[in-house]
């Protein structure tokens, strides 16, 4: 699945550009950066409802290409200037958190369980 | 890479929003000399995860890298409050992280944990009252 077609599924805007061609293979969802950070292989998308600046440097460190912020939660400027120097897509959507997982994961893109 | 590279950060404590920026740092520079992805990867989230551990627990402290021909060794060391059970902080989901840190998206007791899971070796040197110092090596 690319980037493009997880903002089309969500209806969700895009916060921060870059490639939004990129393939991604699989994502999670989670407001705890630490649960996110015990699951180090493949993990290209992070759904959260968290917005502080500890969620874009938790991508960055997983290498993760796109960054999605449920229920309408916006990130601030100083989170975009950082996911903007690492090439991280960042999108928002109005849905909460289990409908877009569970949009996305009903489209194809599932979870990991590679520890 | 035949000589020793070292690099040294100090981790404000005051500052929860610059927290992990010692470890960005690292792993730009370790992708600049060619080190592979997924050891980088490793590294840098145990590296993260410590800096976060100084910012909650111990208002901060200092980090130093040394790369080399075999690998990374990262010390992390603070004047915190120390580690009482260092056994069981190595449980995951034990955490003594104040509420507050849990709406910042930490404080799952997961920190230590990953920083053992993610090193070939770890060593956990913590007095109580004192400081903990924290010396974790990636080999290559």
């Amino acid at each position: 699945m690319t980037i493009n077609e997880i903002k089309e599924i969500l209806n969700a805007e895009v916060v921060c550009d870059g490639n939004l061609n990129a393939e991604v293979l699989s994502a999670c969802g989670s407001d705890m950066m630490s649960d996110v950070l015990a699951f180090v292989k493949d993990q290209a998308v992070l759904l959260t409802g968290l917005v502080n600046a500890q969620v874009i440097r938790t991508a960055v460190m997983m290498d993760m290409a796109c960054v999605v912020f449920v229920r309408s939660k916006k990130p601030t400027a100083d989170m975009i200037e950082i996911a903007k120097e690492s090439g991280i897509v960042i999108l928002a959507t109005d849905k909460r958190m289990y409908e877009a997982c569970g949009q996305l994961y009903e489209s194809g893109l599932k979870g990991t369980n590679v520890r | 890479m035949s000589d020793k590279l070292n690099f040294h950060y100090d981790v404000d404590g005051e500052n929860f929003t610059s927290a992990g920026q010692a470890s960005v740092s690292v792993k730009k520079n370790l992708r600049q000399l060619g080190v592979d992805a997924e050891i980088i990867r490793r590294i840098s989230i145990a590296m993260y995860e410590g800096e976060i551990n100084m910012v909650i627990h111990a208002g901060g402290g200092v980090a130093d890298v040394e790369v080399d021909d075999t690998g990374v060794i990262i010390i992390l060391s603070d004047k915190g409050p120390g580690i009482a059970d260092v056994e069981l902080a190595m449980q995951e989901g034990y955490s003594t992280a104040p509420d507050g840190v849990r709406s910042l998206g930490f404080g799952a007791g997961m920190g230590l944990p990953n920083m053992k899971r993610y090193t070939d070796e770890m060593i956990v040197d913590s007095v109580v009252g004192e400081g903990t110092t924290i010396t974790m090596k990636v080999n290559f």
